[in-house]
């Protein structure tokens, strides 16, 4: 698990503007579990190595997976994995990384999972894990983010909902679509109330997104009931 | 970019120290006797060194810092860790 491996970019998808899907082809990975991440390792001409962690969202045995990237303002990786990469190039990744912020399908307990931003990518990987071990357990997501262009995963998302088997419900910070019935405005604490499987429900809960994002969200769980032993954070920087 | 980020992110350096995954071992922090994961640890990732500090008093429960090939793990914030296997 701690070795380097090299990973093949099979394909290549946009998610937003500042954003893209990485399917990487990893011989020698050995599956990963739903929320776990990997390492990506890069090396200039003159040997100097730049490593960061991305959530891989999606989950199962087999060799392919996928990460998705959003670029950093003046970040060392991430601008080189969302515009300069094409088909067919390498890449080093070492994992699968992670057993704390982690969903396993022997969990029967309901699940609440709140993203912000790009931070929705290791929750993703734990909605395709549900469906793909037909779980019966609640599984819900509130999904924090700026604007309709800049969702993630937006079709798979719409076919998750409509299949009935999980709940998603989104808030835009600075944008709404045009019929929406709220004003677009930063996550509040009565939206997570209103918007999340309730405390009395004891739901295990997984917020991922910018560190501000999560720290003030875990903060509101807590204010709201939630035992904090039941919340799983993961921060990843950011504003 | 200075915003701290978690345990999460440091799992592949403590794998290499540990020879396992720490995000789920738990440590006492000295100062405040917060038990928490790893992955629940503030990170602050600076050249050359990463320090992990208490979610809940920032004491600096250890720093790993690389220096000339070689890497210095300082955990003298912890009182003890759980290391799960």
């Amino acid at each position: 698990m701690s070795a380097w491996l090299i990973g093949t970019v099979q394909g290549l998808r946009e998610e937003t503007p500042s954003a893209r899907t990485l399917h990487l082809d990893v011989p020698g990975w050995m599956g990963n579990e739903a929320g776990q991440h990997l390492d990506v390792r890069l090396t200039a001409e003159d040997g100097y190595q730049a490593a960061r962690s991305y959530s891989v969202s999606t989950a199962g045995s087999g060799q392919m997976l996928e990460i998705s990237v959003d670029q950093l303002e003046n970040g060392e990786v991430s601008p080189y994995l969302v515009h300069g990469l094409s088909a067919g190039d390498k890449v080093e990744v070492r994992g699968p990384l992670g057993r704390w912020f982690v969903w396993r399908p022997t969990q029967t307990e309901p699940i609440q999972l709140i993203g912000g931003g790009s931070g929705v990518a290791p929750l993703r990987a734990m909605l395709r894990a549900h469906e793909m071990a037909g779980s019966t357990a609640p599984m819900r997501l509130l999904y924090s983010v700026r604007s309709p262009r800049a969702a993630f995963y937006r079709d798979e998302f719409a076919r998750l909902a409509t299949s009935g088997s999980v709940r998603i419900d989104y808030v835009y910070t600075r944008e709404a679509p045009p019929d929406w019935p709220m004003p677009p405005g930063r996550l509040s604490k009565e939206q997570v109330a209103v918007l999340t499987i309730p405390p009395d429900k004891t739901p295990t809960v997984y917020v991922c997104g910018p560190t501000s994002f999560v720290e003030t969200v875990a903060d509101w769980l807590v204010e709201l009931g939630h035992d904090p032993a039941n919340i799983r954070t993961e921060r990843f920087g950011g504003k | 970019m200075t915003t701290h980020v978690d345990g999460n992110a440091i799992a592949g350096v403590l794998m290499e120290i540990f020879a396992v995954d720490m995000t789920d071992s738990r440590g006492e922090c000295t100062t405040c006797g917060d038990v928490a994961p790893f992955a629940d640890t503030r990170v602050f990732m600076q050249a050359p060194g990463i320090v992990v500090r208490c979610r809940s008093c920032g004491n600096v429960l250890a720093t790993i810092i690389d220096e000339d090939g070689h890497r210095r793990i300082n955990l003298q914030g912890m009182a003890w860790l759980d290391v799960a296997h």
